[in-house]
């Protein structure tokens, strides 16, 4: 007999809120790993002295690189409020349809608001540059 | 395995059949639906169907038996009470998984368009093999664990605040809604249990009468049988019956937790 075939699932899946916000926690998390290294390295610059610090700043300081540190940031924020709910999910809060969707949309207006604030400290005013 | 690419077997054909209203339709609506005909040989496809609501009952099921009944017999599909008990006409309608009998086509914008159960094996059209499914369901043991024989002269009876804990999770018809809106199931459904399944052992290890309960923990303290679950919440947004898989699972979570304290 021929082999059953596999019904679609992710690709007719409706995205709604609960896989999008999942996904990108995902996501988020990924990134905010990798930042992690930029971030390490650019300690181990500044312990290298001045010269190496003034080397990683200016590769920091250019356009590329600040829209990185931008969705890095955006990716921290993200993740940060949505850990919130995980936590409050493993105490057993917050699981009825109505709060999960609530706090879905409290945990989106915080990270926007968060990253706005963040980036305009940071970029703005001039914080990222030396 | 995250693998969101269909197996060359499984990938729908976009050139399915056309069966146009009859003349003198007064609402037409289109009903795209997956076809997979095992004796054929060939891939899934999309069949469409303009069906003539005024002449038809409110829910998909009514225009599926519709169809079944007046345009193309071939059409095949499990249904039985027609009124969200029994769980078998469980399917995705537009995009989520629900009965279609309880899901009115009035709810739904545009074409409707119907597949079979997400990331199931397909025995013909929207009758999907729920084999590993019922298995899962009975490796959490579905039944009272008792060592204390039952009293001679009487039941053995909850209090009402005991009953009330097994009140919701109790009905749970097994339609598989919500384990295949799982995307931790679709990736993992030979290791981690899935939702339904859970929500059968959250019902046993509650009942005030059960006295398994540290052996039916132990059986799911595992990385895949229980901690799969992500908490991604689309198995209660699913469910036709209303319960909340998520929740019991985080219940199941907190009481291994709880109890080597």
């Amino acid at each position: 007999m021929r082999q059953r075939p596999l019904s679609p699932h992710a690709t007719v899946y409706r995205f709604q809120y609960t896989m999008i916000g999942s996904f990108a926690h995902r996501v988020s998390g990924l990134a905010l790993s990798a930042g992690l290294l930029v971030f390490v390295a650019w300690l181990a610059a500044a312990a290298g002295g001045w010269g190496s610090y003034a080397a990683a700043v200016a590769l920091l300081s250019g356009p590329f690189a600040k829209g990185v540190l931008a969705l890095w940031l955006l990716a921290f924020c993200y993740h940060f409020f949505n850990g919130i709910r995980h936590l409050a999910w493993d105490l057993v809060f917050g699981l009825e349809k109505r709060e999960a969707r609530r706090s879905y949309r409290m945990a989106i207006i915080a990270t926007l608001a968060l990253f706005a604030a963040l980036a305009w400290l940071l970029f703005a005013r001039g914080g990222a540059t030396p | 395995m995250s693998t969101f690419r269909l197996p060359p077997n499984s990938r729908v054909r976009r050139d399915g059949k056309m069966f146009r209203a009859p003349e003198g339709a007064k609402q037409p609506r289109t009903f795209r639906i997956y076809r997979f005909d095992p004796d054929s040989g060939e891939n899934p496809r999309l069949d469409s169907y303009e069906v003539d609501m005024a002449a038809c009952g409110p829910m998909v099921l009514d225009a599926l038996i519709k169809i079944k009944n007046e345009v193309d017999s071939t059409l095949t599909f499990r249904r039985s009470c027609r009124e969200g008990i029994c769980g078998s006409c469980a399917m995705n309608i537009d995009g989520l998984n629900t009965l279609a009998c309880t899901k009115a086509c009035g709810d739904i914008k545009g074409d409707v368009t119907i597949y079979p159960l997400p990331h199931m094996p397909v025995v013909k059209d929207l009758v999907p093999d729920l084999t590993q499914f019922y298995a899962q369901y009975a490796a959490v043991k579905p039944w009272l664990q008792s060592r204390t024989p039952a009293p001679p002269d009487r039941e053995r009876l909850q209090s009402k605040a005991e009953q009330e804990k097994i009140d919701r999770p109790s009905a749970c018809i097994l339609c598989a809604c919500c384990s295949t809106a799982c995307p931790s199931y679709w990736w993992n459904s030979d290791r981690y249990l899935g939702p339904a399944a859970l929500l059968a052992a959250y019902r046993w290890i509650i009942d005030s009468r059960d006295e398994a309960t540290g052996e039916r923990l132990d059986e799911l303290e595992d990385p895949f049988k229980l901690y799969r679950c992500h908490t991604i919440m689309n198995c209660t947004e699913a469910c036709p019956k209303d319960l909340n898989p998520a929740k019991a699972i985080a219940e199941i979570k907190k009481l291994i937790v709880e109890r080597q304290h």
